[in-house]
């Protein structure tokens, strides 16, 4: 199927390594590897989660990024302090997309940025106070706040402010749920360390918040969607296939979700993973306090939405199992008519990713769908159970790059050539001017959703429109043509 | 001497995993594995070895223990 042969993507990867001094090119050739998804275990043939070289470009976060960004942020009723100067979260307020519903800046905060702007007075003398002050401030303006968490960034460790003292001393005035979170930036060689401490935060402070408290009704049939942080909506996608097989999806983690939502997620029966590179670490933690299994799933495309409705079905009883073939069945006419409408101009269209999380494996079913094939694929900050799980999914022969540099990349793709590239916006802009087709996959470009069935018909619909888009035939300038 | 956290997959096999580095492996053997105690060596499918006393009665998975390299 892949286009390259074994030999030849080996021979790619060693003439790439030729432009490294000695040192970097041991290094980042253990990153680099052909696929061959018969092999059990990622550990024999790439290494991830390891330290980026100096002097490369890589595409990495901070593990403020992981924390803030990613897992708290969507909270949508609690306040995020971003704590430290005003950089940090200035720059990514807003850009993940996660859609929510609420008045902002009345019951919900998500697209505000708040942060106590750290000045040179506070890195001498310690921003406790200042901290302190703040939360104050957030629960006078904002009474409907649910809760507060403080987003450390780097300076708050290097000087040693004591935030948990803070916190803890507020949260008893305010008798809200005032969460210190250790996410500074230089913690780890990623986001992924991010998403760690920022799951450990929720297990310290949250997770355990309604142990003794009956109130709340359990059914059956109750599930917390875990790891979907509703990028341009895509957790509402979701939750509506899980509703109409009769589900009760109290929990939405952490797109569009509650403080509340989170606090209950400990009475639910199972816990279904979308990301879980970011919430695996949460949903085994539940798995053994409270003994709620937890199952991954993926609802990018048809195939894996029904492998994946079953699959949770089956954890269910009959009714459950009989409403999810309904389900399936009800959507099939639709999703019928968009891979007969879009799998004609897309077949055998090649494409490279380059992503974070969840996609570099979960999205290659749904270009499968569409009869695209994925030819390359690489996380930014994988561990080694993400390529486990990768290493099955895409072919034999294809490409896995981890922590790709800005180098490699471009290299890979000038040889092999594919129709479509999704990463981020920092590699958006290259290849867009090497005259290939882009889709910046992090926040689905300013589209989606693209989980769910509703999802693939829009993710058919921008695939079709960048690798078809007519404006790369014009890449030339006209005087440039060669006469005809 | 890790934490490693014990879990049964899908399949019911055990599984082997250490947060800080990253591992997931299937144990292979038990030394003691009966209705009364369960530990002693434990083998992993990629061939390391690890240790923990005995406990009995056996615990329940999934748990967090504290295992011992094999080889130390
Ligand atoms: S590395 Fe530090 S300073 Fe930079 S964005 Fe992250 S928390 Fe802020």
């Amino acid at each position: 199927m892949a286009t390259l042969t074994r030999d030849e993507a080996q021979a790619l990867i060693q003439e790439v390594l030729e432009a490294y001094p000695e040192k970097a090119k041991k290094d980042r050739a253990k990153h680099l590897a052909v696929n061959d998804p018969s092999v059990e275990q990622s550990k024999k043939c790439i290494i991830s989660n390891r330290k980026s070289q100096p002097g490369v470009m890589t595409i990495r976060g901070c593990a403020y990024a992981g924390s803030k960004g990613v897992v708290w942020g969507p909270i949508k009723d609690m306040v995020h302090i971003s704590h430290g100067p005003v950089g940090c979260g200035a720059y990514s307020r807003a850009g993940r997309r996660n859609y929510y519903v609420g008045h902002t800046g009345v019951n919900v905060f998500g697209t505000m940025n708040f942060t106590s702007d750290f000045q040179e007075k506070d890195i001498v003398f310690g921003g406790d106070k200042k901290l302190e002050k703040l939360i104050d401030e957030i629960n006078a303006l904002f009474p409907l706040v649910k809760g507060i968490s403080v987003q450390s960034e780097c300076p708050i460790g290097l000087i040693g402010d004591d935030i948990e003292a803070v916190s803890k001393k507020k949260g008893k005035e305010l008798d809200k749920p005032i969460v210190p979170v250790r996410c500074e930036g230089f913690r780890g060689v990623s986001q992924s360390l991010g998403h760690h401490i920022a799951n450990d935060a929720v297990r310290d402070w949250v997770i355990g918040n309604r142990d003794g408290d009956t109130s709340f009704e359990a059914g059956p049939y109750d599930v917390a969607v875990i790891g979907d942080y509703n990028i341009g909506g895509d957790a509402w996608a979701s939750r509506i296939l899980l509703e109409e097989m009769g589900l009760r999806v109290v929990a939405q983690w952490s797109g569009d979700g509650t403080l509340s939502e989170m606090e209950l997620t400990p009475k639910v029966k199972l816990n279904l993973i979308h990301c879980y590179r970011s919430m695996n670490y949460i949903s085994r933690f539940m798995e053994e306090k409270y003994g709620i299994p937890w199952m991954e799933y993926n609802f990018f495309g048809p195939t894996k939405i029904a492998e994946s409705l079953r699959k949770i079905a089956a954890f269910f009883d009959e009714t459950i199992q009989a409403n999810a073939e309904k389900v399936i069945e009800k959507y099939k006419a639709e999703y019928d008519a968009i891979i007969a409408k879009y799998r004609p101009r897309l077949e055998g269209k090649k494409v490279m990713l380059y992503v974070g999380g969840l996609r570099p494996r979960h999205v290659v079913g749904a270009y499968e769908d569409l009869g695209m094939e994925v030819v390359g694929t690489g996380y930014e900050f994988a561990h080694n159970d993400d390529y486990d799980r990768t290493m099955k999914e895409m072919g034999e022969a294809t490409l896995l790059y981890d922590d790709v540099t800005g180098y490699e990349f471009e290299e890979f793709v000038k040889k092999v050539k594919p129709d479509l590239i999704g990463s981020g916006i920092k590699e958006k802009y290259i290849f867009q001017k090497m005259g290939v087709p882009f889709r910046q996959m992090h926040s689905w470009d300013y589209s989606g959703p693209y989980h769910g069935y509703d999802g693939f018909a829009i993710f058919a619909r921008d695939m079709d429109m960048t690798v078809n888009n007519p404006c790369w035939n014009s890449m030339q300038a006209p005087w440039l043509k060669s006469a005809a | 001497m890790p934490n490693v956290m014990i879990r049964k997959n899908d399949a019911g096999d055990l599984l082997f995993y250490v947060a800080k580095k990253d591992m997931e492996e299937t144990i292979a053997s038990v030394e003691t594995d009966t209705s009364e105690t369960w530990g002693g060596e434990v083998v992993l499918t990629d061939g390391s070895r690890w240790y923990i006393d005995p406990i009995s009665p056996p615990p329940s998975f999934p748990t967090t223990l504290r295992f011992k390299r094999g080889d130390e």
